[in-house]
């Protein structure tokens, strides 16, 4: 039994369609993350979930119970999920024991969000107001305030953008662990891929209110469905061509085969820039570099492919830095080379 | 499995449909209720006129209109000025006592034009303290000297304009210190000069506030009952309440009530447009102090008494002339006036409660998710404080003196008692008239407190098992506390200034503050009607205060508290 479902979900603002058709299924203790580039629906999607929209096509069921469908939608208040905002919402005029315990029904309410409080670790605040908290304890109070009802769902729409970069990957995977312990099943609409691939079991990838590939992850990055999914986790080297009777794509860097295709279909060739690496061997082709950036762990390159061709881009591990003109030796990982009929 | 849990479900689901919930009906009743009395009168220009009508257009009504029209450009040019030149001196300029001056501006808003007529017609006719003086010193008799006539069109126009510039200069100073500042240091290093870099760049940019200032003081001056009526300068306002009452012809002033309606919508059309092309606020989003030009001795001392005239003219003057003649031997004794404070306090205080009850019952609707029937319904009961009191009157007074004859025929007929007028002059009548004027004003001013809790704020609090009404309850309404306030005090003093409907819909031998203060005036009996004058100004002056100090917090990109 599905902890969040979705099935056949279709909304439409005016005449702009939404949400397109969309099926999933979280499982208790499941994170799943919509990923997506804004207006893709994934928070009409969360909004849905939540009863902040009222369905209009389709069925969302809560641990098994129907709790909307075209017939009309039930009250978010009557719902049971924890809700997580970007901006966290907290109440102003409320403390923050006061906020913890605003959605605790139970006689024993204060200690309910004391306890609440203690697991986010900030069980000596709760006194204090929401204004005098830093940005990192105010996201870990609109936690403990989701969890203290003990909702069987988590919905969290962009619940780390708020907070800075060094911050952030301490507060996810704290998050992570806290709602690993509640065993609710999650809902995390983001459009940042790589919080996507860092937070979630399975990754729904959203395009135009579409579920575009559903998976774990690995497969998102290694088995991209189409090549907007294959962009999404990193802008590529692109290529156009037409599949020859091997079975492969002529490119600049050599042929790709595309087992997929039928020969003499059009085809787009896609290389990520990490899949191209320094080779001196017999196999690898020589290239002049236009310029090189150094980034840190690895540098990106940029080799000149000739006249009417954009440069190809390649990040190198460890980094090299070399001089304009220098003429280098490139192979292709066939793993990070994708072809998608165009 | 789920089938079960859903029949289990179903009936509590239904319960939410989309469209027609609670709250629009609660909101689409309420807007037809408080539009009501504005289309009886918008209406009632398609009856047939009678004899009376055919009279007053023959003779009097065009004398309204130029004497309206008159009045219009007056106020107009001098609240303009008046409002927008305080205003660019105040937030622009350093001078000594500018500070006092950018709230003190906002005073002569809490004296109602007619107290400030009948002060200034005591103060300068013959028989007043000034020319008394000017003939002891010079030894002239009174044929002996012209002394201009404070009971005139020009007198009626100062007055207004004295009373109404702060309209102006609320709008217009929000707009200056809105203005980039950037704009203006770029005009200063593109060779303009500050007073150049005022009329080229800061008067431009601010041209939409200046026409929303001045709209909104143009729709007070075409409202305004008491000055026009004691200055004896014959417009609308006072044409509609002869024509009630001293003709007694209900058809014929709800006509003139008509065309003053259509003067208004006008109005309210101008200022819509005006402020549709307000965009051009923000030329860029960078703000930063505003660095005020320091002014030379001559220019500050000129800056000075500019901001300084309007203060004295429009509140100091008559605060104390009004405060001399109260505490004198001919002031009004204290009994009959707790008498009219107790009535005062009749109706200003439920108005004032039941005007915020609404406010939120129609802010909150909205924020639930209005249908767009809903919105316009409450847009168009948030229309009245536009609409002239007299028109109000007349608009309410109407249809429930037909309600009281139906009432009173059925009756009769039925169970052979006359039932009279039950609802034609009583408190209930004039309240309900009270609310269809200044609800907008609560509700203004409880929409922008709204606007405090953002939208994730009701979604937390309803994912956590709240339902809206618990959540208005124990998130919203203490959050706003302070709106709720100001709300209530707004039109509790917008009730204790009103006069025209006040005067045709009372019950009879009610008087209130501002009835006893103007009848006193008018016969003539100054020292009288200062004490309930000057208790009028003096609660009057409370929501200045508290306005100004929001609107000093309100800089962008200055530090606003407790967000």
């Amino acid at each position: 039994m599905a902890g969040l479902a979705f099935s056949n979900v279709t909304h439409r603002f005016g005449q702009r369609i939404a949400v397109d058709d969309l099926n999933i299924e979280i499982e208790a203790g499941e994170v799943v993350c919509l990923l997506g580039p804004s207006g893709c629906g994934k928070t009409t999607t969360l909004r849905l979930a939540a009863g902040l929209e009222t369905l209009q096509q389709g069925r969302i069921a809560i641990g098994g119970h129907v709790v909307a469908d075209e017939r009309g939608s039930l009250a978010p208040e009557k719902r049971h999920v924890g809700l997580i905002f970007q901006d966290y919402a907290l109440f102003p005029h409320l403390s923050i024991l006061d906020n913890v315990a605003f959605g605790i029904t139970r006689r024993d309410a204060l200690a309910e969000a004391q306890a609440a409080l203690d697991k986010v670790g900030l069980g000596d605040r709760g006194r204090s107001f929401p204004h005098m908290l830093s940005g990192g304890e105010q996201q870990r109070v609109a936690l403990a305030r989701a969890i203290a009802p003990r909702p069987a769902v988590m919905l969290m729409d962009e619940p780390f953008s708020g907070l800075d970069v060094r911050l952030r990957d301490r507060v996810r995977d704290e998050t992570l662990a806290l709602l690993a312990s509640t065993g609710a099943a999650v809902l995390l609409v983001t459009h940042d891929p790589e919080e996507a691939m860092r937070m979630a079991s399975r990754i729904a990838l959203m395009r135009a209110g579409r579920v575009v590939q559903l998976g774990t992850p690995e497969e998102l990055y290694n088995r991209p469905a189409d090549a907007g999914a294959a962009r999404f986790f990193a802008e590529a080297n692109s290529f156009a061509g037409t599949v020859g009777d091997d079975g492969q794509v002529a490119t600049p860097l050599g042929p790709v085969p595309a087992p997929a295709l039928r020969p003499g279909s059009r085809a787009e060739v896609l290389i990520r820039p990490h899949a191209l690496r320094l080779d001196d061997s017999g196999q690898s082709l020589p290239l002049r570099v236009l310029r090189a950036r150094l980034l840190g762990a690895d540098s990106l390159v940029e080799f000149d492919l000739g006249p009417g061709l954009s440069p190809l881009v390649a990040r190198l591990s460890p980094p090299h830095l070399p001089p304009a003109g220098t003429e280098m030796r490139i192979s292709v990982d066939p793993g990070q080379c994708f072809v998608f009929a165009a | 499995m789920a089938l079960t849990d859903y029949r289990l479900n179903a009936r509590r689901i239904a319960g939410r449909r989309r469209g027609l919930n609670g709250w629009t009906v609660l909101a689409l009743c309420t807007a037809a209720i408080f539009a009501l009395p504005v289309a009886m009168v918008a209406s009632s220009a398609l009856s047939p006129a009678g004899e009376t009508w055919r009279h007053l257009s023959e003779t009097v009504l065009s004398l309204y209109i130029t004497n309206s029209i008159v009045l219009m450009l007056g106020v107009g040019v001098g609240t303009a000025v008046i409002g927008a030149g305080t205003a660019w001196l105040v937030t622009m300029c350093r001078f000594p006592g500018q500070r006092l001056f950018e709230w003190a501006l906002f005073l002569p808003m809490a004296v109602p034009a007619y107290v400030l007529a009948y002060t200034y017609t005591g103060l300068f006719d013959v028989a007043g303290p000034v020319q008394g003086l000017l003939r002891d010193l010079t030894g002239w008799s009174v044929r002996d000297y012209w002394f201009p006539d404070i009971r005139s069109m020009p007198g009626a126009i100062a007055m207004m304009v004295l009373v109404l510039y702060p309209y102006v200069y609320l709008v217009t100073r929000a707009a200056f210190l809105e203005q980039s500042v950037c704009v203006l240091e770029i005009g200063r290093t593109l060779g303009c000069s500050p007073w150049g870099a005022f009329w080229r760049l800061g008067l431009p940019l601010a041209r939409p506030a200046l026409a929303t200032g001045v709209a909104l003081s143009l729709m007070e001056a075409l409202g305004d009952f008491g000055t026009v009526q004691y200055f004896a300068v014959d417009t609308f306002t006072s044409g509609i309440f002869r024509t009630w009452l001293g003709l007694g012809d209900p058809v014929s002033a709800a006509h003139l009530a008509a065309l003053l309606l259509v003067a208004i919508a006008a109005l309210m059309l101008g200022e819509r447009y005006a402020r549709g092309a307000a965009r051009f606020h923000h030329t860029t989003t960078r703000y930063r102090p505003l660095p005020r030009l320091a002014l030379k001795p001559v220019s500050a001392f000129a800056a000075m008494l500019a901001c300084a005239l309007p203060i004295l003219l429009g509140f100091v003057l008559p605060a104390v002339a009004l405060a001399v003649w109260a505490s004198g031997e001919d002031g009004m004794a204290l009994a009959p006036f707790l008498t009219y404070a107790r009535n005062t306090l009749t109706l200003a205080v439920p108005t004032a409660a039941l005007a915020v009850g609404l406010a939120v019952l129609l802010g909150y609707g909205r924020r639930l998710g209005l249908s767009r029937a809903g919105k316009v319904a409450i847009r168009i009961a948030a229309m009245g404080y536009a609409i002239p009191g007299a028109v109000i009157a007349v608009g309410v007074l109407v249809p429930i003196a037909g309600l009281d004859n139906a009432v009173d025929a059925w009756m009769r007929e039925h169970f052979g008692v006359s039932t009279g007028l039950i609802l034609t002059g009583s408190i209930a009548a004039v309240i309900f008239a009270y609310l269809v004027r200044f609800l907008a004003v609560a509700f203004n001013t409880v929409e922008s407190g709204l606007e405090k809790v953002t939208p994730s704020m009701d979604a937390a609090a309803r994912s956590l098992g709240r339902s809206p009404l618990d959540t208005l309850r124990r998130v919203h309404l203490p959050m706003m506390r302070a709106s709720l306030t100001t709300a209530a005090l707004l039109v509790f003093v917008d009730v204790m200034k009103e006069l025209p409907a006040t005067l045709m819909m009372r019950p009879f031998n009610f008087d209130t503050l501002a009835i006893k203060a103007y009848e006193l005036a008018s016969d003539e009996r100054l020292s009288e009607a200062a004490l309930p004058s000057l208790a009028i100004v003096a609660v009057g002056v409370l929501p200045v205060i508290l306005m100004s100090r929001a609107i000093a917090k309100a800089r962008p990109g200055s530090q606003s508290a407790g967000s």
